[in-house]
Order: structure tokens, then C-alpha cells, then sequence
């Protein structure tokens, strides 16, 4: 009899875990929400380009962002050439205090609601990142994963590691001129945490 | 029943002792208060004893007319001298000999029924409806049903603008925040629960304290929604608090709060989902506490060729900003910009050839400029610059510029 019976069985109600699409990026690969992903690059890599188009993404399909910058080194005027809509970007300032910066991505990242958090640590001095204990950033890798978040962290060099679920890290190619104006970057992506993902080569120009 | 007092020029009075009796008080005109006293039979017994009770409440002579409708009430009182009670039924009767000039109806009307002959109620309430409504129309029938003493409305009630505050003198003066917030938590409870049974929320709170020795102390939390969470309000408050202590034992403490109108928004299932405006308004306050004031906000990109041109405002809210569909652009070149400017050294032939700075040093590869740009030459915010963008040869670009003021060099960010 059940075996009769096994196609009338009524279906599983148990709720299913909400999927969080991930967000699309420029360069051809998604970005994954609930985890941390590393942006790494030197100086005019690109790295902060790539970053804006991010931004642009996300603040496009409605979702607001957050963006901890230690040095305040944003610049709006870049931001809103890149797309971003800026009425949905959290700007937060850290005047070169990295202990503000991570409290403050850390209650950013756990208040949620927000679709991207950015920590920015360029230009912060070597030795303060190096004391940063891999505990702080286990704290905001949980603190994504529970809010849904795409949590960024860029800088020079890579911090999170064994954190970070997604690792890009951008090389400058080739500068771009035009006679007397600057037209761009030429930029290489290299995944480092995605086995046999191809290298992806970028632009990033000015106009 | 409603009661209508009478007496010209009075309308403090009037209207104080109305609110006596009944919360739901009209102005029905400078000389006259009506007021709802349906309920005071079990206070004061039948409409008679409430009308000598309003008598001796008043004090100064007044005229006061009890009846089953607002309209036959204002008219009594009006009409009829001292305490006139109308019970149920008998208000047309009671109404007949009013002079028709005390019906309030319009002026053109009035003049028509001078011409009809019509000088009293009784007269106009004797009139068939139907005819009355084929020359008047539906106006000339609810005058008529006035005039029967039968019309039926509301009463437009005063709106009282509520004073929602909460001050207390301290005995012993208070040097210390946690006993501070201790009685911040209980008017903010009180308020709250205030303004929640009027279903209205604060946008704004005050709070004022008067500290020993010392100048008052004043914080103000304007709020981006407006909101009723006593809990939120209290956390909000001990940020700021925490941030802006007062400088001296605290002596009296007031605190005011804004009343509005609750925000009222319709959730869309297919929205992104946004922070929630009493917990992001908690997380900025958390950060402002940490990063300072100013800090935390969305940027503005202000009018202006002036450079880095931006205001920092509040988050906007979940409609902010117009909403596209995610698409991909291509990417952009982005700045960095320092602040202040570095100052640099560069030498300088026909272009850039060398600079030295804490963020840029080595020789310049390759110098694309200049581009001058100057502004605001009439005040003090003035600049006139000339730009370059420069390579250095480990491959870094940056834009430095030189102030044609002071011939001084700075680089003002890099390209990434």
C-alpha cells in the first residue's frame, strides 16, 4: 500500500534557505554574496576601477552599499562618472584609523539590508595591517555570511587569506595615452582562488 | 446631546470650560463652543443639571442650550437667553421663533427668503422639502433640516498642538551619564507610549541640560524617519551623549520631542531588500560616535568645476536614487584622491621631470598637460592651478598640480 500510495505523498514543506543571486561584474565573473572576496592590486592597477564598477552594479539594481575608506580616498567625482548612485553609498571616512575602519564595517556588515560592504585599506601602514589578528577577519566573514552581503576588502596586499571565499588580484599591463590625454589602464584580473579560471585582461579608460 | 455656550467675546473662556467637560470641543464661531456631553449623565445627572453646572463652571453670563444635534444646540444658544434645555423630539418646536438671520445660512439665501417672507424657523420649517429642494437645491433642504432642528454632522474639533515634553528639577545634581539615561528611559517610555496612543511618531528630539556652573547643554537628534522606538531613541541618545558629554554635574533636565505623522510605506516584494531605517540610523550613530561627526553620510557631487566638490548628506531611503537594471558598463577609470594634497618637489623644465613627495618619488616618464583651472577668484576659496597627469617609471600615474598662487606643487591623487 504505501508503495500505491508514494505518488499522492504530499510535498516537503520544510522552507528552503533563500538563494542570493550573486552580482554580475565587468569582467565576466559573478561576485558572491554571504562571503568575503579579496581585491588585491599595486598602484594604477586598475584595482579601484574594477571596485567603482562593483559599486555601479549593485547601487544600479536598487541595493544600497557601504564603503569604509581608511584613507578617505574616495573620490564622488570618479564614483559618479563610473555609474554609482551615490544616494544608495554609505561613505564611511576613517581619517588612516584602521581600528575605526573594521568596527565600522564590522556593524556595517551585521546591520544588514546592505547589498555590498566595502572595507578599504589602501594606503594603511603595513605594520598596523599586519597586527590585525585573523579573528577580526573570521568576525566579518561570519558577519557576511549571516547578513547576505558581498563583502569586499581592498588594499595593496592580500589581509583576510584562508577568509576570503573569492581572491582577485589586478596587474597593470599597459597605460593608455592619446596624444596629449590619458585614455586608460590596461589591467590583467588573475583569480587566485578559482582553479583553471583563466586570466581575464581589462580596460578601464577614462571617457 | 451636545451643549453650546454663548457668550460674545469670551472664547478663552468658553473654551476652557468646555474642555471641562468633554475632550471633543468645536469652535463653531468666535462667540460660540460646542461641545459633546454625551456620558456626563452618570457625573452630573439628566442634561438639566449639566446645563447648571456649565453655568457655574463658566462664571460670567453666558447663554446655554442642550440638544440632540450640534446645529439645534448652536442655535439655542444663540436664540434663547440663559439655560435652554431641548430634549429629543421637540427641537423644531423649541426652534419656531428664531429669527432667521440666526440660521447661518448664506447671505444670497437669506436675501430670498426676505423676498419669500420667511422671518422665523417655524415658517421655513413649515415649507414642503420637495419644493425647497427644486428652488434651493440640497443646500436649501440641510438649512431647511437646521431650521427643524433635525440635521445631523460631526463636530469639527479643535486640534490641540500637544506638547510633548518631559522636565524634571534635580535635588542632588548629576555628574554621572548612567543615571542620566536611567531618567531619559523613563520620559522617553512616557513620550513614546504619548505619542503612540495619538498615532504619531518624532522626527526630532531635544533635550536641554542645565548643568552647575556651566552653560546649558543642548542636543538635538534629527532623525532621517521619523520613529517611536523607545529603545532605538534611548541608544541614539547615549551615543550622542557619549560623544558630547556635558561638562558639569547636570542640575534640571528637559527633553522635547517633535511630533509628525508616521512614516507609512508599502513594501514591495520584488524590491531589493534596504537597512532598516531604525537600525542603519543606530549603526550611523555607532559609527559617528567612532569616526566623528561628518564622516558618515552619502556624498553629493556639488555644481561646480571647483575640485573635490562634494556635501556629505544622510542615507537616502528606500525609493532613493532612480533604479536601473543592474546593467554592465564599461569600467571606468577611477581616481584616488589624498587629502589634504601632498606637497611635492618636482622639477620642472618645459614639464615634470622629477618629483619627490611622500607618495610619489622617482623620475617622470611621461608628463601629459598642463590644464589650468581657476575659479571662485573673488573669494577666498579661489584656486588657479595648473594640471598635469604624470607616469612614473614604476608604472604609477598620478595627477599633481601646481598652485599659480604660490608656485607650489602637490600631487593631488593617483589613477587606479
Amino acid at each position: 500500500m504505501p508503495s500505491a500510495l508514494a505518488a499522492l505523498e504530499a510535498p516537503s514543506l520544510v522552507p528552503q534557505e533563500p538563494v542570493l543571486a550573486p552580482f554580475p561584474i565587468p569582467i565576466g565573473v559573478n561576485l558572491p554574496r554571504a562571503a568575503l572576496t579579496e581585491l588585491v592590486g599595486g598602484i594604477s592597477s586598475g584595482r579601484t576601477s574594477l571596485l567603482l564598477s562593483m559599486l555601479q552594479v549593485v547601487t544600479e539594481q536598487g541595493e544600497f552599499c557601504a564603503l569604509v575608506d581608511v584613507r578617505n580616498t574616495f573620490d564622488p567625482e570618479s564614483g559618479a562618472a563610473a555609474g554609482i548612485e551615490l544616494s544608495r553609498l554609505l561613505w564611511v571616512r576613517c581619517g588612516g584609523n584602521v581600528e575605526h575602519a573594521l568596527k565600522a564595517a564590522d556593524l556595517l556588515v551585521r546591520a544588514g539590508g546592505f547589498g555590498m560592504v566595502v572595507l578599504d585599506v589602501s594606503g594603511a601602514p603595513a605594520s598596523v595591517m599586519r597586527r590585525i589578528p585573523i579573528a577580526s577577519w573570521f568576525r566579518l566573514r561570519h558577519g557576511a555570511e549571516h547578513s547576505g552581503a558581498a563583502l569586499i576588502v581592498t588594499g595593496e596586499h592580500i589581509q583576510a587569506g584562508s577568509c576570503a571565499k573569492l581572491q582577485l588580484t589586478i596587474y597593470p599591463k599597459e597605460i593608455l595615452w592619446s596624444a596629449k590625454l590619458l585614455r586608460g589602464i590596461r589591467s590583467i584580473a588573475q583569480f587566485s582562488k578559482r582553479r583553471g579560471e583563466a586570466n581575464v585582461c581589462f580596460d578601464s579608460r577614462s571617457r | 446631546m451636545f451643549a453650546s455656550i454663548h457668550a460674545p467675546g469670551n472664547l478663552p473662556i468658553l473654551l476652557d470650560c468646555a474642555k471641562r467637560f468633554s475632550p471633543l470641543v468645536e469652535i463653531t464661531s468666535p462667540d460660540i463652543v460646542t461641545f459633546d456631553i454625551r456620558g456626563l449623565s452618570r457625573a452630573y445627572g439628566e442634561p438639566a443639571k449639566i446645563a447648571s453646572e456649565i453655568d457655574r463652571v463658566i462664571g460670567i453670563p453666558a447663554h446655554i442650550a442642550i440638544a440632540s444635534n450640534p446645529d439645534a444646540a448652536v442655535c439655542a444658544a444663540q436664540g434663547i437667553a440663559g439655560i435652554c434645555v431641548i430634549s429629543p423630539g421637540d427641537e423644531g418646536q423649541a426652534l419656531s421663533g428664531l429669527s432667521m438671520h440666526l440660521l447661518g445660512c448664506p447671505a444670497e439665501m437669506g436675501e430670498l427668503f426676505d423676498l419669500w417672507g420667511i422671518r422665523t424657523f417655524g415658517q421655513f420649517a413649515a415649507l414642503p422639502a420637495t419644493g425647497v429642494a427644486v428652488r434651493l437645491g440640497g443646500e436649501g433642504v440641510y438649512w431647511q433640516r437646521v431650521a427643524r432642528g433635525t440635521a445631523r454632522r460631526q463636530l469639527r474639533l479643535v486640534e490641540e498642538k500637544a506638547d510633548y515634553s518631559r522636565e524634571m528639577e534635580l535635588e542632588d545634581p548629576i555628574s554621572l551619564l548612567e543615571p542620566l539615561f536611567f531618567l531619559l528611559a523613563r520620559f522617553l517610555i512616557e513620550l513614546c507610549a504619548e505619542l503612540t496612543t495619538r498615532s504619531l511618531a518624532t522626527n526630532e528630539i531635544r533635550l536641554r541640560l542645565t548643568l552647575e556652573k556651566k552653560a546649558e547643554h543642548l542636543v538635538t537628534l534629527r532623525l532621517p524617519v521619523p520613529m517611536v522606538d523607545q529603545k532605538a531613541l534611548l541608544k541614539l541618545l547615549e551615543l550622542e551623549l557619549s560623544g558630547q558629554p556635558p561638562g558639569a554635574a547636570i542640575t534640571k533636565i528637559q527633553l522635547t520631542m517633535e511630533a509628525v505623522k508616521p512614516r507609512v510605506t508599502q513594501e514591495d516584494f520584488f524590491a531589493p531588500a534596504y537597512p532598516s531605517p531604525e537600525k542603519i540610523e543606530l549603526t550611523i550613530a555607532r559609527i559617528r560616535n567612532c569616526v566623528g561627526t561628518g564622516n558618515v553620510g552619502c556624498p553629493r557631487v556639488l555644481d561646480t568645476h571647483k575640485p573635490d566638490g562634494f556635501v556629505m548628506e544622510a542615507l537616502g531611503g528606500p525609493l532613493a536614487g532612480a533604479r536601473g537594471s543592474g546593467s554592465l558598463n564599461d569600467v571606468r577609470l577611477a581616481f584616488r584622491r589624498f587629502r589634504p594634497p601632498e606637497k611635492a618637489q618636482v622639477i620642472s623644465e618645459s614639464q615634470p621631470v622629477h618629483i619627490m613627495s611622500a607618495v610619489a618619488r622617482g623620475v617622470v616618464e611621461i608628463a601629459k598637460g598642463p590644464w589650468f583651472t581657476s575659479g571662485n577668484w573673488w573669494r577666498a576659496d579661489a584656486w588657479n592651478r595648473e594640471e598635469w597627469d604624470i607616469a612614473l617609471r614604476s608604472g604609477a600615474l598620478y595627477r599633481i598640480f601646481r598652485d599659480l598662487h604660490t608656485q607650489a606643487w602637490f600631487v593631488e591623487g593617483n589613477y587606479d
